[in-house]
C-alpha cells in the first residue's frame, strides 16, 4: 500500500478511482432525480476543466467555445439519426469530428492575438451556428431536432442513469487529462509559454504546436460534452446550442473558483451550481450577479476562491511541481 | 573545416534607426569570440539575431551550414544554438529546477524523464544546485544571472550565446565564472560572449570583435586589439566609464 | 440581382460599421485591450437615447446632446474605476471585465426594457431618400456615412494636430515613455474609453434611427466592429472605412442571394482577409 501511494500521481490516481468508483456505484443506488440534478453538475465541471485548460494554462481566453458544444450536439445528432451509425460509436466519434474542424479554426484563429483572438473564437463560433441553422434538413428550424437514435434506449430512468454515469466519466476523466497533462512535458512547456512566450521559444519551445495541441484537445473534449448534454436533453436547437452563455458559464466556474489551478474550477462549478440553484428564480438578475461576480473577483481577487483558500493554508490537491527524484542526488 | 556560424552581410533596422549594419562574421567550432562595444552599439540585438528572438531585414546565417535565418527561435534552439538574455527573464511561477528542465527537455527534444539528469548537471555546474526548489521569481539578480546560463547550458548548445554574465559580478566571482567558460572551452562548445568587463574577455576569448554603430571595428586576438590605437582611442574611454558606474 | 445597387447600399451600410470599428480600435490602440461590450454600449445608446426622446419628446438626433457627453462620462468613469486597474500587462482581466459587463448590460437591458425589439422614430426623415436614375439612396444611411468621414477626420486632425492626440500616440508607443515626458496615462485612458463610447453613442443613436434594436443584438454589433477592424487592418483609421464598406457589401451581396446569408458572407469574408492577409488590406505598423 505504501508503495502504491508513493508518488502524487499514484496518490491521486487511487484517491480519483475510489471517488469515481463510489459516484458510479451511485447509478444503481442514487435517486433518478439526485442523478439528473448531477448529472448538470458533471458536466459544467469538465466544462470548466477544459476551459480552465484552454484559457488558464495556454493562455488562450476564448469567448467561443459554444462552438463546440453545438457542433457536439449537431455531430451525435447528425451521425446517429441520419447516417445511422451506431449511438456509442457516433458518440466517441463527435471528439474526432470536433478535433478535424478545429484544426483548421486555430490556424486561422492564431492569427490573432489576446482580445481580438477572443472575439475570432466567437466568429468562429457564429459561423457554425449558421452554416447549421440555415440548413433545416440538419437543424430542423426554429423548433429544433430530437434524437431518435436515444429512444431506443429503454426505460428513459434507464437512459438517465447511462448519462449520469458518463457525465461522471467525464467530469472525472477531465480533471485527470489536465493533470496529467500538466505533469507532462507538454505542461512543462505550457507553464513556461505562460511565463514568458519568448523565454519559452528560445529554449525551444515550439509555443505555436503546444497552443495548438491544446486548442485541439479542447474542442474535442468540449464537444465530446456537448453530446452528452444533447444525450441527456434530446431536443436540440441551434440558437440554445450555439448560444454564448454556455461560455460564459465556464468563465464565471473558472474565475470564481481560482483560473490556472486544477482546484480552482472545481470549487468554481461548485460554488456556480449551488448559485444557480438558488438564483434560478430570478431571470435576468442570476446573469446580472454572476456577471458582477466575475467582474468583483478579477478586480479584488484575481487567484479566485481556491487563491484566496491556498494563500492561508498553503494546501495543495494537485501538486504539479517537479523535484529532482533521489537517484540524481548530488554526485560528489 | 567549414566555420560553425557564418553571417553574411547581416542588417537590422527598427523604424528609421539602423541597428545592424551589413555584419559578416565566421565563427569557427570550439572558438570563443568576445564582443566588445559601448552601449547601444547593437551587440543584443546582433545576438537575437543570431538566437532568432528578431528577424534580420537582409543578409544570411548559416548554421552549421543550414542557412537558420528564417526557422523560429525554438528550432535554432535545438539545433544547437543557445543564449542567455542581458536581462534575465527567468519563468518566475517556476522553480529553478523546472525553469533548467524546460531547456533540458525542449532544446534538446528529450523526455522529461532525460531531462532531469542534465538539469542536475548543469545545476552543478552552474552552482544553484542548492537553490533548486526556489521559486524563480524570488531569486536576486546574480542567481538570475546563473540561471540564464543554467538554462542555456541545460539545451546542451553548440553554440552559446552569452550577453554580458558578468556584469556586477565581484572580482571572486567573475573568476568563478571564468572557470566554468573553460569548463564548457574544454567540452568542445563554440561561444559568443558580449562583456563590457574587457579583462575578462580577454582572459578567455581566443579572438574579439568590436563593434559600433552596428558594424565591425576591428577584429583581432585579444592581445593585438588591446594594441590596437583605435581601440584604445574608442573603448578604453568607455571602458573606463562603466567600471566607474559598477562601483557608483 | 442589381449590383450597382447593392454595392451602394453596401458602401452606405459601411459607414454606420466604420463609427463600430472605429471605437473598437482607438482603445486597442491606446492600451491594447479589445472591449467585448463593445456591441452592448452601441445598442445600451440607442436605449438612452430612446428614453431621451420620451422624457424630453425630442428627435433622436437631438438626443445626441445628450447621449454622446452622458456616455463619454460613462467611459471616463468605467476606466479609470474599473478597467485601469485591469491593466496587469495579462491579457485575461480585460476579457473577462469586459465580456462580464457586456453580460451584465445585455441582461439589464433586458430586465428594462424586455427583450422585444423597439426602433427611434426620427419621422419622415427615417423613409426618406434621394432617387439617382434606379438608385435609391436613404437620407439616413447617407447622413449615417458622412458622419463617419466626419469622425475620423476630425480623430486624424486630433491625433496628429493636437497636444492631446500626442500624448495618445506617445501613451500607445511606450506607456513607461510617455509617463516620463510627464503624460498620466491612466488619464490618456480614461479619455480614450470615454472617446471611444461617445463615437459608440453616435453609431447606436443611427442604428436605431434606421432599424430596430433589442437587447441581445450587442454581441453581433461587437462582431461587426471586429471584422470592420480586421479587414480594413489592425490600427489604421481609414482602413477602418474601407473595412467597413467591405463588410457592409459582402453582407447586403450575401443577403441577396438569401436572407440568411447576411451576417454568414461577411463572417465569411473577414476569415478570408485573415487567412490571406493576416494583417487586413491596409496594414500599418503603427497602431494610432
Ligand atoms: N525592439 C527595439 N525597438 C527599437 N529600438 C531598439 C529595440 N531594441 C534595441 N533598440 C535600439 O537599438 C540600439 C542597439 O541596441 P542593443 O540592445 O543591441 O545595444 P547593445 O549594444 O546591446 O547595448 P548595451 O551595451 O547597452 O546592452 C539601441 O539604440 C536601442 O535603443
Ligand atoms: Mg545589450
Amino acid at each position: 500500500m505504501r508503495s502504491l501511494l508513493y508518488t502524487p500521481e499514484r496518490r491521486i490516481a487511487v484517491i480519483g478511482f475510489l471517488v469515481a468508483a463510489v459516484l458510479i456505484s451511485m447509478a444503481s443506488w442514487g435517486e433518478i432525480r439526485t442523478m439528473s440534478l448531477l448529472i448538470e453538475f458533471f458536466y459544467l465541471l469538465a466544462l470548466s476543466q477544459l476551459w480552465n485548460l484552454l484559457a488558464g494554462y495556454a493562455g488562450l481566453v476564448s469567448v467561443g467555445q459554444q462552438a463546440w458544444i453545438g457542433i457536439g450536439g449537431y455531430a451525435l445528432l447528425v451521425m446517429a439519426d441520419d447516417f445511422g451509425i451506431p449511438l456509442g460509436l457516433a458518440f466517441l466519434l463527435v471528439g474526432v469530428v470536433a478535433a478535424l474542424l478545429s484544426y483548421p479554426a486555430a490556424k486561422l484563429l492564431f492569427r490573432l492575438r489576446g482580445g481580438y483572438y477572443a472575439i475570432g473564437t466567437w466568429v468562429v463560433s457564429e459561423v457554425f451556428y449558421l452554416l447549421i441553422s440555415g440548413s433545416t434538413s440538419w437543424s430542423g428550424g426554429g423548433l429544433g431536432r430530437s434524437l431518435q437514435a436515444a429512444r431506443f434506449i429503454q426505460p428513459p430512468a434507464m437512459r438517465i442513469t447511462l448519462v449520469y454515469v458518463i457525465a461522471v466519466v467525464l467530469a472525472i476523466g477531465s480533471i485527470a487529462l489536465v493533470y496529467y497533462l500538466m505533469r507532462s512535458r507538454l505542461g512543462l512547456g505550457l507553464t513556461a509559454i505562460r511565463d514568458s512566450e519568448m523565454g519559452a521559444a528560445s529554449l525551444g519551445v515550439n509555443v505555436n504546436k503546444l497552443k495548438l495541441f491544446v486548442y485541439v484537445v479542447c474542442a474535442a473534449g468540449t464537444a465530446i460534452v456537448g453530446a452528452l448534454i444533447y444525450l441527456n436533453a434530446l431536443n436540440i436547437i441551434p440558437k440554445a446550442a450555439f448560444s454564448v452563455n454556455w461560455t460564459a458559464y465556464m468563465i464565471f466556474m473558472v474565475v470564481i473558483g481560482g483560473i490556472g489551478t486544477i482546484e480552482g474550477p472545481i470549487f468554481g462549478t461548485i460554488v456556480f451550481f449551488l448559485l444557480r440553484q438558488y438564483l434560478s428564480d430570478f431571470g435576468e438578475w442570476s446573469l446580472i450577479i454572476l456577471g458582477c461576480a466575475a467582474v468583483i473577483i478579477m478586480l479584488v481577487a484575481p487567484q479566485g476562491l481556491w487563491g484566496i483558500i491556498r494563500g492561508r493554508s498553503q494546501i495543495e490537491l494537485f501538486p504539479v511541481r517537479r523535484k529532482l527524484s533521489p537517484n540524481f542526488e548530488k554526485s560528489e | 573545416m567549414a566555420p560553425i556560424l557564418q553571417l553574411q552581410s547581416v542588417s537590422k533596422s527598427f523604424g528609421a534607426l539602423q541597428v545592424i549594419n551589413q555584419i559578416s562574421l565566421d565563427v569557427k567550432e570550439g572558438e570563443t569570440l568576445g564582443i566588445l562595444g559601448p552601449n547601444g552599439a547593437g551587440k543584443t540585438t546582433l545576438l537575437n539575431l543570431i538566437s532568432g528572438d528578431l528577424a534580420l531585414d537582409t543578409g544570411t546565417i548559416f548554421f552549421l551550414g543550414e542557412p537558420v535565418h528564417s526557422i523560429p527561435a525554438s528550432r535554432r534552439c535545438q539545433l544547437g544554438i543557445g543564449r542567455t538574455n542581458q536581462i534575465p527573464k527567468p519563468f518566475e511561477g517556476m522553480t529553478v529546477l523546472e525553469n533548467v528542465l524546460v531547456g533540458a527537455t525542449y532544446g534538446q527534444n528529450k523526455s522529461q524523464n532525460e531531462g532531469y539528469k542534465k538539469s542536475a548537471e548543469v545545476l552543478e555546474l552552474t552552482g544553484l544546485y542548492d537553490q533548486r526548489d526556489k521559486l524563480a521569481g524570488n531569486l536576486r539578480l546574480l542567481e538570475r544571472k546563473r540561471l540564464e546560463l543554467a538554462r542555456a547550458l541545460a539545451t546542451n548548445p553548440d553554440l552559446l550565446l552569452l550577453d554580458e554574465i558578468a556584469g556586477g559580478l565581484t572580482d571572486h566571482e567573475v573568476a568563478e565564472l571564468l572557470t566554468v567558460i573553460r569548463t564548457l572551452k574544454e567540452q568542445g562548445r563554440t561561444i559568443i560572449w558580449i562583456e563590457h568587463i574587457v579583462h575578462a574577455l580577454v582572459s578567455a576569448a581566443d579572438r574579439i570583435v568590436a563593434i559600433n554603430f552596428g558594424s565591425v571595428l576591428i577584429e583581432g586576438n585579444p592581445a593585438s586589439i588591446l594594441e590596437n590605437p583605435m581601440f584604445r582611442q574608442v573603448y578604453l574611454g568607455v571602458e573606463t566609464e562603466i567600471t566607474a558606474k559598477d562601483h557608483a | 440581382m442589381d449590383w450597382l445597387n447593392a454595392i451602394v447600399q453596401g458602401i452606405l451600410l459601411g459607414g454606420l460599421y466604420a463609427l463600430y470599428g472605429t471605437g473598437l480600435s482607438l482603445i486597442f490602440g491606446v492600451m491594447r485591450i479589445v472591449n467585448l461590450a463593445h456591441g452592448d454600449f452601441i445598442v445600451l445608446a440607442a436605449y438612452l437615447s430612446l428614453v431621451v426622446t420620451q422624457i424630453a419628446g425630442l428627435s433622436p438626433f437631438a438626443t445626441i446632446l445628450a447621449v454622446v457627453p452622458l456616455l463619454f462620462v460613462f467611459g471616463y468613469v468605467l476606466q479609470k474605476t474599473v478597467l485601469n486597474r485591469a491593466l496587469t500587462g495579462n491579457l485575461l482581466p480585460p476579457v473577462v471585465i469586459t465580456f462580464g459587463i457586456s453580460i451584465i448590460l445585455q441582461n439589464a437591458l433586458q430586465l428594462i426594457f424586455s427583450p422585444n425589439s423597439q426602433g427611434l422614430d426620427a419621422g419622415s426623415l427615417e423613409t426618406a431618400s434621394i432617387q439617382l436614375g434606379r438608385l435609391n439612396i436613404g437620407w439616413v444611411p447617407f447622413i449615417t456615412l458622412i458622419t463617419a468621414i466626419v469622425v475620423l477626420a476630425i480623430l486624424q486632425l486630433f491625433l496628429t494636430r493636437t497636444a492631446l492626440g500626442r500624448a495618445f500616440r506617445a501613451t500607445s508607443d511606450n506607456p513607461g515613455i510617455a509617463e516620463l515626458m510627464g503624460i498620466n496615462s491612466r488619464q490618456i485612458y480614461g479619455i480614450a474609453l470615454g472617446l471611444s463610447l461617445a463615437i459608440v453613442a453616435l453609431a447606436g443613436i443611427l442604428l436605431g434611427i434606421r432599424t430596430n434594436f433589442a437587447p441581445a443584438e450587442g454581441p453581433a454589433r461587437l462582431l461587426f466592429a471586429f471584422e470592420t477592424v480586421i479587414i480594413g487592418g489592425l490600427g489604421n483609421l481609414w482602413g477602418t472605412l474601407i473595412g467597413g464598406i467591405i463588410l457592409g457589401i459582402a453582407q447586403v451581396i450575401g443577403a441577396s442571394f438569401n436572407p440568411g446569408w447576411f451576417q454568414l458572407a461577411g463572417h465569411v469574408v473577414t476569415l478570408l482577409v485573415l487567412a490571406f492577409l493576416p494583417s487586413g488590406l491596409f496594414p500599418r505598423t503603427r497602431e494610432l
